[in-house]
């Protein structure tokens, strides 16, 4: 049976290879045709989105069956574009690691999708909406699958611009087109090291595929010749070639000198938020690296792999630095914003540190339980009536029970409680890092960001979910108890009414601007419950005692060893890490947990222990007015100067040519009126003159013409005979 | 090169060299008339009796008698008589004398081709010239009845016209 | 000298008369008295030629001379009635005064 099976199977599977474009080009196509539609097709473009979506995500599931059948990589190259003597060509691939992420990338996508549908019905731009959506899926999974740097690049780009239409969608709030300027040209000067370095590794080696039988970029010829040319500076042409291209990834995901973007892309809708800046897009800068991660890793004549150590304090910095920030942010969405930051840097210093399984574990968990918690954080502003200041919420614990359990499930998986799924992937890392041999500091940050990162979501959960209602400022006040009752009671009733997705009914038509708070459909919240099981239980793919997720990605198959627990000082380490997170858990409840502030408007508690600090830390320790102080100052300085040269100098040479070329014109036209008119008028006058004169030959005397008759006469005759004489 | 040609050339000579010279036009035709019939009889001389007297019929009998004609009915106011010359005559005379000069240096260079001796002239000399006329030259002698025949239109005509419009 | 050159002379003479009256006179009527003069001895010329060349009995020259006294005489006519109606035009036969054809 086996063998009658196997044929089919293998039939099956190499068709999803050669297939596996489909799976980006389903919601391109999906986004061509919405971008003709109107905006009154909602329904149809809702389901134009969501189909080719779900197609892709079966495609995906059949890869990911594929990838577990046969692990090692199988390629599809085609040459595309022929200049000179030479091809360029492109191509996917379909390996473990492109496995998951297709699954992670369609299933979370799909699920936001639909959230969207829920969180976007009182739009009017809904129609637009889903098309950027669907574009922006189509790249992401072009970055996916690309075996060339190339294709990689230009789906890299196409990100990077449906991130801008999607941050600026809502383009008539002058801050959310500001945010979309801001985050594309941030991300274009990492993209700019990023094309530098793909131009250097081109004319290196010849080639931008990454696997080509042996001939690619990534195989061991090319990275052998890479890694033993040196450059001017020192180092090695392929140190050199992956640091640019780890610029790329710096701009992308948000690390630390370009992270200036990313909490600005909070103006965005939520949605917007969760998909691209959370799950997906600013993941791409770390796949990016695990993809490269053979260009990353190989050593120079030094012995150690200068890239990778560049990434790791590239990214234990950055987890710190913006763990740090997030603890005194009052938007809820910032203080996300400021977590993935922070994540992200995790996810870098684990592949810096314990190569690609580590930090990608973490990426496919974060991805799941970041979205979770930016999708319920929608779902507190849509319930709150657009309220995004967590000091105006607080008690939303009974009115929103869905919200609240997947949200605290997700913050328990983000802060790596034991047993969640961010536990073991957070815990690999920081196992990782203090098995480093380079230095400790990257995993004394990392400590002290999982500190920061609990003690922020304790607080921030505290603000919004416990204690009770907070009125802002300028809200009529009642007595509390009778209006519990009455939100309790209209709460209830809304839930009941509320239907899933019916014609643009929108909850604004029973509440004023200061609304009851309630719980979000069935179409928000069922995505949320699903988001919950994987932030859950994800994590058990990948433990020490069972570490599947990490050795399918290295082409093998292990069997569960619990007695792996023991070994390499992985108890220690995670007894270290759980206490250091219930420490940070303690003190935010200590803080915000146990006396709830009842007040909108009363400072927070950590600003009267330590007002300086707090007050550095949520003006975001000023980074952006630095850089409004250097490079935009420079930028717009060189403005003003080219500007005064064109003004002056250019304008100056332009006029200077304009005078001449008159002056030119009134020389020629002197020129020709005296000269040449009169010229030519003084010659026709001597014509006329001598016309005249010839005409006074013809003067009328008949004799006259005889005698010329006759002279002519004898002048002929003589001519005639004077040779003959004789 | 006898004496009566001597006669008559001179006499032709000297009566066209008049016929030019004199102030008064009707001496100038009387002239004219005594320079032709001297042509006639060099004719005669020459031995082509039918063009002499051809010459005397047509010339002298008709052609110069037209000119007085023409002379009578023409006659100037007489303060403009005098002047006979015209305003360069020199010129006029200067080329007249290059032509004889180059026609009689011709001749004179070119000249001496035939013999002294003539040779001897056909006995029945005007039936020939009748023949002649009716056989060889027949088409020749339509054309000329034609143009004359045109000629005296047109003469009476041109001569005509002024007298019918002055009516 | 042959007799031939003597009338070829002659002619000459009589021709260079004939231009230079034709030349040098005001009055119309003189300048046709010179053309006259002038064909006469053409006409002359060929009788000469007739008298003193191969063969006289082809009669060549004698045609040629009857001819030309036709066509003279009609030349005559027509001249002497233009020069009539001229007069009458113009009330003078003063060929210098005749250049209406300047220019």
């Amino acid at each position: 049976m086996a063998e009658s099976m196997a044929p089919n199977v293998a039939l099956h599977i190499a068709w999803i290879v050669r297939n596996l474009w489909l799976i980006p080009v389903l919601p391109l196509i999906a986004a061509g045709v919405g971008s003709l539609l109107k905006q009154r097709q909602r329904r149809f473009a809702l389901w134009l989105a969501i189909i080719p979506m779900g197609v892709s995500f079966l495609l995906a599931v059949a890869a990911l069956a594929q990838a577990l059948h046969e692990p090692a990589r199988q390629i599809v190259n085609f040459p595309w574009l022929q200049f000179g003597g030479e091809w360029l060509s492109l191509g996917w691939l379909l390996d473990p690691l492109t496995a998951i992420m297709l699954v992670m990338v369609t299933l979370v996508g799909l699920l936001i999708f639909i959230y969207s549908v829920g969180y976007m019905a009182h739009d009017e731009n809904f129609t637009r909406f889903f098309c950027f959506l669907s574009l922006f899926a189509a790249a992401m999974l072009g970055v996916v699958i690309a075996n060339s740097l190339l294709l990689l690049f230009m789906c890299w780009e196409v990100v990077g611009l449906t991130s801008y239409l999607l941050i600026g969608f809502w383009y008539h709030k002058p801050e959310a087109s500001a945010a979309g300027t801001k985050a594309f040209i941030t991300t274009r000067i990492g993209d700019l090291g990023l094309f530098l370095g793909m131009v250097w590794l081109y004319g290196r080696t010849g080639t931008l595929l990454f696997y080509d039988h042996g001939a690619g970029c990534l195989e061991h010829s090319a990275l052998s010749m890479l890694a033993a040319q040196a450059t001017g500076v020192g180092m090695a042409a392929s140190t050199g070639i992956a640091l640019l291209i780890f610029c790329g990834a710096i701009g992308k995901s948000g690390q630390v000198p370009l992270h200036v973007w990313l909490p600005d892309a909070m103006e965005g809708p939520t949605p917007v938020s969760a998909l691209i800046h959370a799950a997906t897009m600013v993941a791409a800068g770390v796949f990016l690296i695990a993809r490269v991660y053979p260009l990353m890793s190989i050593s120079a004549a030094g012995g150690h792999a200068t890239a990778l150590e560049v990434v790791t304090w590239v990214g234990a910095i950055t987890a710190f630095f913006a763990a740090a920030i997030a603890i005194a942010q009052n938007d809820i969405k910032r203080i996300l914003a400021y977590s993935t930051v922070s994540q992200l840097g995790y996810m870098m210093m684990g592949l810096g540190v314990g190569g690609v399984a580590v930090g990608f574990f973490h990426l496919i968990t974060h991805a799941f339980f970041k979205a979770l918690l930016f999708l319920g954080a929608g779902s507190v502003i849509h319930g709150c009536a657009e309220e995004q200041d967590i000091r105006n919420m607080g008690g939303l614990r009974k009115l929103m029970p869905i919200t609240f359990a997947t949200y605290a499930v997700a913050t328990l998986a983000l802060c790596g409680v034991p047993l969640f799924s961010g536990f073991w992937s957070k815990d690999e890392i920081l196992h990782s890092a203090h098995a480093w041999n380079v230095s400790q500091v990257p995993y004394a940050l990392g400590a002290a960001g999982a500190l920061l990162t609990a003690f922020y979501m304790t607080r921030q959960v505290c603000y919004v979910f416990f204690g009770r209602r907070r009125e802002p400022v300028a809200a009529l006040s009642g007595t509390a108890a009778s209006l519990h009752d009455v939100v309790a009671f209209e709460s209830a009733q809304h839930q009941t009414a509320h239907a899933p997705l019916s014609q643009g009914e929108v909850c604004e038509d029973h509440f004023g601007a200061r609304a009851t708070p309630h719980e979000s459909p069935a179409v928000m919240t069922v995505p949320l419950i699903i988001l919950a099981f994987f932030a859950a239980f994800l994590g058990f793919l990948g433990t020490p005692g069972w570490p599947w997720f990490q050795s399918f990605l290295r082409g093998e198959r292990v069997a569960p060893q619990f007695a792996q627990f023991l070994h390499n000082g992985v108890l220690p380490l995670m007894g270290l890490s759980t206490a250091i997170v219930f420490a940070g858990l303690l003190l935010g409840w200590w803080l915000y947990g146990r006396n709830p502030s009842q007040d909108a408007a009363a400072p927070d508690p950590l600003e009267r222990i330590e007002p300086r600090i707090f007050h550095a830390l949520s003006h975001r320790l000023y980074v952006d007015e630095f850089y409004d102080a250097t490079f935009l100052a420079l930028s717009r300085t060189m403005a003003r100067f080219c500007d005064w040269m064109d003004r002056w100098v250019w304008n100056g040479v332009v006029q200077a040519v304009r005078w001449l070329v008159i002056a030119v014109a009134h020389m020629d036209s002197s020129v020709d009126s005296y000269v040449v008119n009169a010229g030519f008028d003084e010659s026709c006058r001597g014509m006329v003159g001598g016309g005249r004169l010839f005409s006074r030959l013809q003067n009328g005397q008949v004799q006259n013409y005889l005698r010329v008759l006759g002279i002519a006469l004898v002048a002929l005759a003589l001519f005639a005979f004077w040779g003959h004489k004789g | 090169m006898t004496v009566p040609f001597f006669i008559l050339v001179a006499l032709t000579l000297v009566g066209a060299v008049a016929a030019l010279a004199l102030r008064n036009l009707v001496h100038c035709a009387l002239a004219l008339a005594a320079a032709l019939a001297g042509l006639a009889a060099i004719y005669l001389l020459l031995g082509a009796e039918f063009v002499g007297l051809a010459q005397i019929l047509v010339y002298v009998g008709a052609v110069a008698i037209l000119i007085v004609f023409a002379i009578l009915l023409t006659r100037s106011r007489p303060e403009l008589l005098p002047e006979g010359i015209s305003g360069s005559p020199i010129a006029g005379i200067v080329v007249a004398a290059a032509v004889f000069a180059i026609l009689a240096w011709a001749v004179v260079s070119f000249g001496a081709v035939s013999s002294s001796t003539p040779s001897a002239l056909p006995p029945d000399e005007m039936r020939r010239i009748g023949d002649a006329l009716m056989q060889r030259f027949v088409l020749p002698l339509e054309v000329m009845a034609l143009m004359l025949t045109a000629a005296l239109i047109g003469a009476v005509i041109l001569a005509l016209e002024e007298k019918q419009s002055a009516r | 000298m042959t007799p031939l050159q003597g009338y070829l002379l002659v002619s000459a003479f009589l021709f260079a008369a004939g231009l230079g009256g034709a030349l040098s006179r005001r009055s119309a009527i003189l300048v046709l008295i010179g053309i006259e003069l002038m064909l006469n001895a053409a006409n002359l010329n060929f009788i000469a030629f007739w008298r003193y060349g191969p063969h006289p009995e082809v009669l060549t020259g004698i045609l040629f001379a009857i001819f030309s006294i036709a066509v003279a005489a009609a030349e005559a006519a027509v001249g002497l009635a233009l020069i009539i109606a001229i007069y009458r035009h113009a009330k003078t036969t003063d060929v210098n005064q005749l250049d209406s054809m300047k220019g």
